[in-house]
């Protein structure tokens, strides 16, 4: 009897010890494996000509991933532009100027919305952002614009990163003691003078991270950026033009990447870089976060 | 002095509270207008028929394909990772217990792991694939889905048992019982309202994932039968009925995005309704 609880014991170490190992395991496993099927690239082009030429022609073996890269890093911009005064400012006003009500009904309802799924959003891209682009937003900076484009792939990725960056925020912001507050408006500081400096002043590293991880978020996303940005390869600074993302290239273009030699090494060389630049952000904000909450 | 700083303050909470209240009537916004778009193309035919002859053209059908093929990969998917989850989370809370800092690594990598893109993790399914001359099936898809979502499903159940006080753990030992004891039938037991929602939030995710299941499950107009048997997938339904030109078809795409939305607020709901009911049990 002892010894059969024993045994299960033992068997039971292994199998929860292999799980962690596999999971843990899991990012070096996709980083090897997405390596050696790109590394026959290596061969013909060096890194930094794949990464910063701009020449992309690969029925010819041609690599350039610039098109690529700025195409995602400007979207990703312009929705890190959009979401920074939005998610702080609400953030704010929900933990601390708000009644207790509207937050207490606001944060299950954000939490449901950084659920769904990106297609949704990317739904509502095309029904809603895409014409509004088109038919009036272009229109008032007096130039012209198909509505599919970088403008389009920004305002999507912000409106999808709010809710994930908010919910970040107002846990951020719901550790600071009321103690610390109370103490600088007894000072005679105001409410918003409290705020600006006990709330934001003493979370930067939760602040930064929250946008950090956002970034992360956006940089990686593919659906809902793909279906409004308009894919058209070119490096191009005019945010009514359309791009040509990173992961959209991977979703784009598997069907065909079997019959043009080296062309299914790219996209796996394309499926590590956003790997790696993501893996790196998101160790660099999480420990950030570790580092605040052992304190 | 004293009055710029009040007309500082006052500027600033009417800002903030502008930015919250617009922001709650954009989120609002976009749920109202997917919901009555969708709503006006939604019919029975929708969830009951698998797509018939020229049904890209405006014919006759639905997608039950990709609500079934959605359905299946998620199952499986979350069976799996629950089968690689549990211990994992397990082993975190228990083994692990006396080990502050080897807990916050692990965590921390998981984590960092989460923030993974789906295009990443369809990619590397991808090349599996190709590795082990696979087809793309419904098991490629479960396979990668699964790898996605089981970091999600350690993270959200060991973020509720690293609450359970350690005291508990310690009576369980003290009793005579093994630490496998002690895992199964007392932390497991007292984190369950977590396991649930860890299960269903995971089962979220799985469902509505498209970019890792594009190169993976495929896409076909039946139900599949067998694992080795292409998928179709709501998400990926959307994505293609809403590139086509035809109305009629763009119409389906609004409609099978209600479908997908309403599945995600359910499960959400039940994920919070269950917790609320099982935690009621609970030692505290």
């Amino acid at each position: 009897m002892l010894l059969k609880r024993i045994l299960a014991d033992k068997a039971n170490g292994l199998w929860m010890i292999t799980s962690l190992v596999t999971i843990l395991a899991l990012p070096l496993v996709i980083g090897t494996g997405l390596y050696l099927k790109a590394s026959p690239l290596f061969d013909q082009q060096s890194f930094f000509s794949l990464v910063f030429s701009a020449d992309w022609a690969p029925s010819e073996g041609r690599f350039g991933f610039r098109p690529y890269i700025t195409g995602s890093l400007y979207v990703t911009l312009l929705s890190f532009l959009f979401t920074l005064p939005v998610c702080l400012l609400s953030a704010i006003y929900l933990t601390q100027f708000s009644s207790q009500w509207l937050i207490r009904t606001m944060h299950p309802v954000i939490d449901v919305l950084a659920g769904l799924p990106s297609v949704i959003y990317g739904v509502w891209g095309v029904l809603i952002v895409v014409p509004l682009v088109a038919g009036n937003i272009a229109p008032a900076f007096g130039t012209s614009s198909a509505g599919y484009s970088i403008l389009s792939g920004g305002i999507v990725l912000a409106i999808m990163c709010i809710p994930y960056i908010l919910n970040m925020l107002i846990e951020v912001f719901r550790t600071v003691p009321a103690g610390l507050i109370e103490a600088s408006l007894s000072m005679g500081a105001t409410r918003w003078e409290s705020v600006k400096h006990v709330v934001i002043r003493g979370n930067y590293p939760g602040i930064i991270s929250a946008y950090g991880l956002g970034i992360a978020k956006a940089f990686g996303e593919t659906i809902a950026v793909m279906m409004v940005v308009g894919n058209v390869v070119k490096v191009s600074g005019n945010p009514f033009d359309a791009a040509y993302p990173l992961p959209a290239l991977i979703a784009n273009n598997y069907g065909e990447m079997l019959s043009i030699p080296m062309y299914d090494s790219a996209l796996m060389f394309a499926a590590f870089l956003l790997l790696i630049i993501i893996l790196i952000f998101n160790m660099i904000f999480r420990y950030l976060i570790h580092k605040t909450r052992k304190q | 002095m004293r009055r710029i700083k009040i007309i500082e303050e006052k500027i600033f909470v009417f800002l903030s509270a502008f930015m919250t209240y617009s922001l709650i009537l954009v989120l609002m916004f976009i749920i109202g207008v997917v919901f009555v778009k969708g709503f006006n193309a939604l019919n029975p035919d929708m969830i009951l028929k698998t797509p018939r002859g020229g049904y890209y053209y405006g014919g006759e059908g639905g997608v039950l394909n990709a609500i079934a093929g959605s359905l299946y990969i998620a199952v499986g998917a979350t069976l799996i990772a629950i089968f690689i989850g549990l211990p994992a989370a397990l082993y975190i809370n228990v083994q692990l217990i006396r080990h502050r800092k080897t807990q916050n690594t692990i965590r921390y990598f998981l984590d960092a792991l989460w923030g993974i893109p789906s295009i990443v993790y369809g990619a590397f399914g991808f090349t599996l694939m190709l590795f082990f001359g696979m087809n793309a099936s419904l098991l490629a898809g479960i396979i990668t889905v699964a790898l996605l979502i089981s970091p999600i499903m350690v993270r959200t159940f060991d973020e509720v048992l690293s609450t359970i006080p350690r005291g508990l753990y310690e009576a369980s030992l003290a009793l005579g019982s093994t630490r496998t004891e002690t895992a199964f039938k007392v932390i497991f037991r007292q984190g369950f309202p977590g396991f649930i929602t860890a299960v269903l939030l995971s089962f979220g995710r799985g469902i509505g994932d498209a970019a890792s299941v594009l190169f993976t499950a495929g896409y076909t107009d039946n139900v599949p039968v067998n694992l080795d048997e292409p998928a179709a997938t709501l998400p990926l339904a959307i994505f293609f009925q809403l590139g086509s030109p035809i109305p009629e078809v763009r119409e389906r795409a609004f409609a099978s995005a209600v479908i997908l939305t309403l599945i995600i607020l359910l499960l959400s709901f039940s994920a919070r309704f269950m917790a609320k009911k099982y935690s009621r049990t609970n030692l505290r």
